[in-house]
Protein backbone atom coordinates (compact mmCIF):
# COMPACT_ATOMS: atom_id res chain seq x y z
CA UNK A 1 0.00 0.00 0.00
CA UNK A 2 1.35 3.39 -1.01
CA UNK A 3 1.48 5.56 2.13
CA UNK A 4 1.84 8.69 0.03
CA UNK A 5 -1.45 8.02 -1.78
CA UNK A 6 -3.16 7.12 1.51
CA UNK A 7 -2.07 10.48 2.92
CA UNK A 8 -3.16 12.24 -0.27
CA UNK A 9 -6.63 10.74 0.20
CA UNK A 10 -6.92 12.00 3.77
CA UNK A 11 -5.59 15.41 2.70
CA UNK A 12 -8.07 15.73 -0.17
CA UNK A 13 -10.97 14.72 2.08
CA UNK A 14 -10.07 17.06 4.93
CA UNK A 15 -11.70 20.25 3.55
CA UNK A 16 -14.95 18.26 3.36
CA UNK A 17 -14.88 17.65 7.11
CA UNK A 18 -16.11 21.22 7.54
CA UNK A 19 -19.39 20.11 6.00
CA UNK A 20 -19.42 16.57 7.37
CA UNK A 21 -18.98 17.51 11.03
CA UNK A 22 -22.07 19.76 11.35
CA UNK A 23 -24.07 17.26 9.24
CA UNK A 24 -23.09 14.44 11.61
CA UNK A 25 -23.89 16.60 14.64
CA UNK A 26 -27.36 17.28 13.25
CA UNK A 27 -27.94 13.56 12.66
CA UNK A 28 -26.89 12.78 16.24
CA UNK A 29 -29.21 15.44 17.65
CA UNK A 30 -32.06 14.35 15.36
CA UNK A 31 -31.66 10.73 16.48
CA UNK A 32 -32.06 11.72 20.13
CA UNK A 33 -35.06 13.92 19.30
CA UNK A 34 -36.66 11.09 17.33
CA UNK A 35 -36.52 8.99 20.49
CA UNK A 36 -33.69 6.62 19.67
CA UNK A 37 -31.49 5.46 22.52
CA UNK A 38 -27.87 6.67 22.33
CA UNK A 39 -26.75 3.16 21.37
CA UNK A 40 -29.35 2.99 18.59
CA UNK A 41 -28.34 6.43 17.35
CA UNK A 42 -24.66 5.52 17.07
CA UNK A 43 -25.45 2.06 15.70
CA UNK A 44 -27.55 3.63 12.96
CA UNK A 45 -24.58 5.75 11.88
CA UNK A 46 -22.33 2.69 11.81
CA UNK A 47 -24.80 0.34 10.12
CA UNK A 48 -26.35 2.73 7.59
CA UNK A 49 -23.57 5.33 7.17
CA UNK A 50 -25.55 7.57 4.79
CA UNK A 51 -26.42 10.99 6.20
CA UNK A 52 -29.39 12.17 4.16
CA UNK A 53 -31.08 8.77 4.38
CA UNK A 54 -30.48 8.61 8.13
CA UNK A 55 -31.96 12.08 8.63
CA UNK A 56 -35.04 11.36 6.54
CA UNK A 57 -35.63 8.05 8.32
CA UNK A 58 -35.21 9.75 11.70
CA UNK A 59 -37.75 12.45 10.80
CA UNK A 60 -40.28 9.79 9.88
CA UNK A 61 -39.54 7.60 12.90
CA UNK A 62 -39.98 10.63 15.17
CA UNK A 63 -43.33 11.45 13.60
CA UNK A 64 -44.40 7.84 14.18
CA UNK A 65 -44.90 7.20 10.50
CA UNK A 66 -44.96 3.46 9.78
CA UNK A 67 -41.41 2.12 9.81
CA UNK A 68 -41.95 0.69 6.33
CA UNK A 69 -42.34 4.26 5.02
CA UNK A 70 -39.14 5.28 6.78
CA UNK A 71 -37.30 2.33 5.23
CA UNK A 72 -38.62 2.94 1.70
CA UNK A 73 -37.79 6.65 1.92
CA UNK A 74 -34.23 5.95 3.06
CA UNK A 75 -33.74 3.42 0.27
CA UNK A 76 -35.03 5.85 -2.39
CA UNK A 77 -32.63 8.52 -1.16
CA UNK A 78 -29.79 6.02 -1.44
CA UNK A 79 -30.66 4.82 -4.94
CA UNK A 80 -28.00 7.18 -6.28
CA UNK A 81 -25.42 4.82 -4.74
CA UNK A 82 -26.17 2.43 -7.63
CA UNK A 83 -24.77 5.04 -10.02
CA UNK A 84 -21.62 5.44 -7.95
CA UNK A 85 -21.26 1.67 -7.68
CA UNK A 86 -21.44 1.26 -11.45
CA UNK A 87 -19.12 4.17 -12.11
CA UNK A 88 -16.37 3.15 -9.68
CA UNK A 89 -16.64 -0.62 -10.29
CA UNK A 90 -14.05 -0.75 -13.10
CA UNK A 91 -11.48 0.81 -10.76
CA UNK A 92 -12.15 -1.84 -8.11
CA UNK A 93 -11.97 -4.72 -10.58
CA UNK A 94 -8.41 -5.73 -9.79
CA UNK A 95 -9.00 -5.84 -6.01
CA UNK A 96 -9.60 -9.11 -4.24
CA UNK A 97 -13.27 -10.06 -3.86
CA UNK A 98 -13.19 -10.07 -0.10
CA UNK A 99 -12.10 -6.46 0.21
CA UNK A 100 -14.66 -5.22 -2.34
CA UNK A 101 -17.47 -5.58 0.20
CA UNK A 102 -15.88 -3.39 2.90
CA UNK A 103 -14.84 -0.88 0.24
CA UNK A 104 -18.48 -0.72 -0.92
CA UNK A 105 -19.68 -0.15 2.63
CA UNK A 106 -17.71 3.12 2.92
CA UNK A 107 -18.79 4.41 -0.52
CA UNK A 108 -20.26 7.92 -0.17
CA UNK A 109 -20.97 10.86 -2.48
CA UNK A 110 -17.70 12.48 -1.45
CA UNK A 111 -15.54 9.35 -1.56
CA UNK A 112 -16.91 8.56 -5.00
CA UNK A 113 -16.41 12.05 -6.41
CA UNK A 114 -12.86 12.53 -5.11
CA UNK A 115 -11.65 9.03 -6.04
CA UNK A 116 -13.00 8.94 -9.57
CA UNK A 117 -11.57 12.41 -10.24
CA UNK A 118 -8.13 11.37 -8.96
CA UNK A 119 -8.13 8.03 -10.85
CA UNK A 120 -8.94 9.85 -14.08
CA UNK A 121 -6.30 12.51 -13.46
CA UNK A 122 -3.41 10.41 -12.16
CA UNK A 123 -3.25 6.97 -13.66
CA UNK A 124 -0.45 5.65 -11.45
CA UNK A 125 -2.28 6.28 -8.16
CA UNK A 126 -2.44 3.36 -5.71
CA UNK A 127 -6.23 3.22 -5.96
CA UNK A 128 -6.80 1.16 -2.85
CA UNK A 129 -4.62 3.44 -0.72
CA UNK A 130 -6.14 6.65 -2.02
CA UNK A 131 -9.73 5.41 -1.70
CA UNK A 132 -9.09 4.18 1.84
CA UNK A 133 -7.59 7.55 2.74
CA UNK A 134 -10.66 9.41 1.51
CA UNK A 135 -13.44 7.01 2.51
CA UNK A 136 -11.85 5.83 5.76
CA UNK A 137 -11.25 9.33 7.11
CA UNK A 138 -14.78 10.40 6.16
CA UNK A 139 -16.15 7.33 7.97
CA UNK A 140 -14.20 8.12 11.10
CA UNK A 141 -15.17 11.81 11.17
CA UNK A 142 -18.82 10.87 10.58
CA UNK A 143 -18.92 8.45 13.51
CA UNK A 144 -17.19 10.83 15.92
CA UNK A 145 -19.49 13.67 14.80
CA UNK A 146 -22.61 11.58 15.36
CA UNK A 147 -21.50 10.61 18.87
CA UNK A 148 -20.89 14.31 19.64
CA UNK A 149 -24.37 15.14 18.30
CA UNK A 150 -25.97 12.49 20.50
CA UNK A 151 -24.20 13.91 23.57
CA UNK A 152 -25.14 17.51 22.67
CA UNK A 153 -28.70 16.61 21.68
CA UNK A 154 -29.43 15.07 25.05
CA UNK A 155 -28.79 18.38 26.83
CA UNK A 156 -30.29 21.07 24.60
CA UNK A 157 -33.60 22.78 25.52
CA UNK A 158 -36.31 22.15 22.87
CA UNK A 159 -37.21 25.89 22.54
CA UNK A 160 -33.95 26.43 20.68
CA UNK A 161 -35.51 24.49 17.81
CA UNK A 162 -32.33 22.60 17.03
CA UNK A 163 -34.38 20.20 14.90
CA UNK A 164 -34.68 23.05 12.37
CA UNK A 165 -31.12 22.19 11.39
CA UNK A 166 -32.54 19.07 9.69
CA UNK A 167 -34.40 20.90 6.87
CA UNK A 168 -31.42 23.26 6.64
CA UNK A 169 -29.15 20.31 5.83
CA UNK A 170 -31.58 19.09 3.18
CA UNK A 171 -31.77 22.63 1.79
CA UNK A 172 -27.99 22.85 1.53
CA UNK A 173 -27.95 19.53 -0.36
CA UNK A 174 -30.94 20.49 -2.52
CA UNK A 175 -29.64 23.75 -3.95
CA UNK A 176 -26.64 22.28 -5.82
CA UNK A 177 -28.82 19.34 -6.94
CA UNK A 178 -31.05 21.77 -8.87
CA UNK A 179 -28.44 22.61 -11.48
CA UNK A 180 -30.43 22.79 -14.72
CA UNK A 181 -34.02 23.24 -15.83
CA UNK A 182 -35.17 19.60 -15.56
CA UNK A 183 -33.71 19.09 -12.07
CA UNK A 184 -35.08 22.47 -10.93
CA UNK A 185 -38.53 21.55 -12.22
CA UNK A 186 -38.32 18.20 -10.41
CA UNK A 187 -37.48 19.97 -7.15
CA UNK A 188 -40.13 22.69 -7.40
CA UNK A 189 -42.93 20.30 -8.34
CA UNK A 190 -41.95 17.83 -5.61
CA UNK A 191 -41.96 20.69 -3.07
CA UNK A 192 -45.45 21.85 -4.07
CA UNK A 193 -46.87 18.31 -4.03
CA UNK A 194 -45.23 17.58 -0.67
CA UNK A 195 -46.79 20.68 0.93
CA UNK A 196 -50.19 19.93 -0.57
CA UNK A 197 -50.01 16.30 0.53
CA UNK A 198 -48.66 17.01 4.02
CA UNK A 199 -51.88 15.74 5.60
CA UNK A 200 -51.86 12.40 3.80
CA UNK A 201 -51.63 9.55 6.32
CA UNK A 202 -48.42 7.59 6.94
CA UNK A 203 -46.32 10.36 5.36
CA UNK A 204 -47.01 8.85 1.98
CA UNK A 205 -47.18 12.41 0.63
CA UNK A 206 -43.39 12.45 0.69
CA UNK A 207 -43.12 9.42 -1.57
CA UNK A 208 -45.86 10.64 -3.90
CA UNK A 209 -44.14 14.03 -4.16
CA UNK A 210 -40.79 12.42 -4.93
CA UNK A 211 -42.25 10.21 -7.67
CA UNK A 212 -44.17 13.11 -9.25
CA UNK A 213 -41.03 15.24 -9.14
CA UNK A 214 -38.95 12.56 -10.88
CA UNK A 215 -41.60 12.10 -13.59
CA UNK A 216 -41.82 15.86 -14.19
CA UNK A 217 -38.03 16.10 -14.36
CA UNK A 218 -37.93 13.39 -17.03
CA UNK A 219 -40.77 15.05 -18.95
CA UNK A 220 -39.03 18.45 -18.95
CA UNK A 221 -35.80 16.81 -20.11
CA UNK A 222 -37.58 15.07 -22.98
CA UNK A 223 -39.37 18.33 -23.85
CA UNK A 224 -36.06 20.20 -24.05
CA UNK A 225 -34.66 17.74 -26.58
CA UNK A 226 -37.64 17.94 -28.93
CA UNK B 1 -41.07 8.54 22.63
CA UNK B 2 -40.87 7.27 19.06
CA UNK B 3 -44.20 5.48 19.37
CA UNK B 4 -42.42 2.48 17.90
CA UNK B 5 -41.18 -0.48 19.84
CA UNK B 6 -37.51 -0.64 20.79
CA UNK B 7 -36.89 -3.74 18.67
CA UNK B 8 -38.96 -2.40 15.78
CA UNK B 9 -36.58 0.57 15.54
CA UNK B 10 -33.58 -1.79 15.60
CA UNK B 11 -35.17 -3.82 12.85
CA UNK B 12 -35.70 -0.72 10.69
CA UNK B 13 -32.09 0.39 11.23
CA UNK B 14 -30.75 -3.00 10.14
CA UNK B 15 -33.04 -3.20 7.09
CA UNK B 16 -32.02 0.29 5.93
CA UNK B 17 -28.38 -0.62 6.51
CA UNK B 18 -28.53 -3.88 4.58
CA UNK B 19 -30.45 -2.28 1.70
CA UNK B 20 -27.99 0.63 1.53
CA UNK B 21 -25.06 -1.75 1.46
CA UNK B 22 -26.72 -3.76 -1.33
CA UNK B 23 -27.10 -0.59 -3.41
CA UNK B 24 -23.44 0.33 -2.89
CA UNK B 25 -22.16 -3.18 -3.57
CA UNK B 26 -24.49 -3.86 -6.54
CA UNK B 27 -22.32 -3.04 -9.55
CA UNK B 28 -19.01 -3.49 -7.78
CA UNK B 29 -20.15 -7.09 -7.22
CA UNK B 30 -21.72 -7.58 -10.64
CA UNK B 31 -18.97 -5.98 -12.66
CA UNK B 32 -17.85 -8.23 -15.46
CA UNK B 33 -21.37 -9.51 -15.99
CA UNK B 34 -23.18 -6.20 -16.30
CA UNK B 35 -21.31 -3.22 -17.65
CA UNK B 36 -23.32 -0.28 -16.50
CA UNK B 37 -26.65 1.07 -15.37
CA UNK B 38 -29.10 1.14 -18.27
CA UNK B 39 -29.24 4.72 -19.64
CA UNK B 40 -32.96 5.05 -18.94
CA UNK B 41 -32.54 4.13 -15.30
CA UNK B 42 -29.55 6.44 -15.05
CA UNK B 43 -31.61 9.32 -16.42
CA UNK B 44 -34.37 8.76 -13.89
CA UNK B 45 -31.92 8.42 -11.01
CA UNK B 46 -30.60 11.89 -11.81
CA UNK B 47 -33.89 13.35 -10.56
CA UNK B 48 -34.02 11.44 -7.29
CA UNK B 49 -31.91 13.86 -5.20
CA UNK B 50 -33.71 17.12 -6.15
CA UNK B 51 -37.17 15.54 -5.91
CA UNK B 52 -36.66 13.75 -2.60
CA UNK B 53 -34.77 16.59 -0.94
CA UNK B 54 -37.35 19.19 -2.02
CA UNK B 55 -40.15 16.94 -0.73
CA UNK B 56 -38.35 16.76 2.62
CA UNK B 57 -37.63 20.48 2.90
CA UNK B 58 -40.89 22.10 1.77
CA UNK B 59 -43.29 20.74 4.42
CA UNK B 60 -40.79 21.72 7.12
CA UNK B 61 -40.97 25.35 6.00
CA UNK B 62 -44.56 25.76 4.81
CA UNK B 63 -47.77 24.23 6.12
CA UNK B 64 -51.23 24.67 4.69
CA UNK B 65 -53.87 25.76 7.17
CA UNK B 66 -57.13 23.94 6.42
CA UNK B 67 -59.17 26.81 7.96
CA UNK B 68 -57.75 29.39 5.56
CA UNK B 69 -58.16 27.00 2.65
CA UNK B 70 -55.69 27.09 -0.17
CA UNK B 71 -53.60 29.89 1.33
CA UNK B 72 -50.32 28.68 2.69
CA UNK B 73 -49.87 29.86 6.24
CA UNK B 74 -46.37 31.00 6.98
CA UNK B 75 -45.32 28.41 9.51
CA UNK B 76 -44.14 30.81 12.22
CA UNK B 77 -40.59 32.00 11.54
CA UNK B 78 -39.38 28.88 9.79
CA UNK B 79 -40.23 29.99 6.27
CA UNK B 80 -38.36 33.29 6.60
CA UNK B 81 -35.33 31.61 8.16
CA UNK B 82 -35.47 28.91 5.50
CA UNK B 83 -35.51 31.46 2.68
CA UNK B 84 -32.47 33.23 4.17
CA UNK B 85 -30.69 29.86 4.41
CA UNK B 86 -31.66 29.01 0.83
CA UNK B 87 -30.02 32.25 -0.31
CA UNK B 88 -26.83 31.34 1.54
CA UNK B 89 -26.89 27.82 0.11
CA UNK B 90 -27.34 29.19 -3.39
CA UNK B 91 -24.52 31.72 -3.10
CA UNK B 92 -21.97 29.61 -1.21
CA UNK B 93 -23.01 25.92 -1.54
CA UNK B 94 -21.52 25.62 1.95
CA UNK B 95 -23.28 23.26 4.35
CA UNK B 96 -21.77 24.75 7.50
CA UNK B 97 -22.67 28.36 6.55
CA UNK B 98 -26.19 27.32 5.55
CA UNK B 99 -26.87 25.70 8.92
CA UNK B 100 -25.23 28.55 10.86
CA UNK B 101 -27.06 31.37 9.08
CA UNK B 102 -30.37 29.48 9.04
CA UNK B 103 -30.27 28.73 12.78
CA UNK B 104 -29.13 32.31 13.48
CA UNK B 105 -32.05 33.70 11.49
CA UNK B 106 -34.49 31.40 13.30
CA UNK B 107 -33.23 32.47 16.73
CA UNK B 108 -33.23 36.15 15.78
CA UNK B 109 -36.84 35.94 14.58
CA UNK B 110 -37.94 33.81 17.50
CA UNK B 111 -36.13 35.48 20.39
CA UNK B 112 -34.62 38.68 18.98
CA UNK B 113 -37.72 40.86 19.07
CA UNK B 114 -38.62 39.68 22.55
CA UNK B 115 -35.25 40.86 23.75
CA UNK B 116 -35.86 44.35 22.35
CA UNK B 117 -33.57 44.07 19.36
Amino acid sequence: MDREDLRAGVRDASPLFLGIVPFALVVGVAAVEAGLTPVQAVAMSVIVFAGAAQLAALELIGETAPLSVAVVTAVIINLRMVMYSASIAPHFRSFRRRIQAPLSYVLTDQAYALSVARFAREGNTDRLAYYLGVAGSIWLVWQVGTVAGVVVGAGVPPELGLSFAVPLVFLALLVPAMKDRPTTAAGIVAAVVAVAAAGVPYNLGLLVAAVVGIVVGLAVEVGEKV
Amino acid sequence: MTGHGYWAVWFAIVVIGVATFALRFSFIYLFGRVDEVPPRVRRALRFVPPAVLAALVAPALVTIDPDIGVVASLADERLAAGLVAAGVAWRTENLFLTIAVGMGALWLLRFGFGMGL
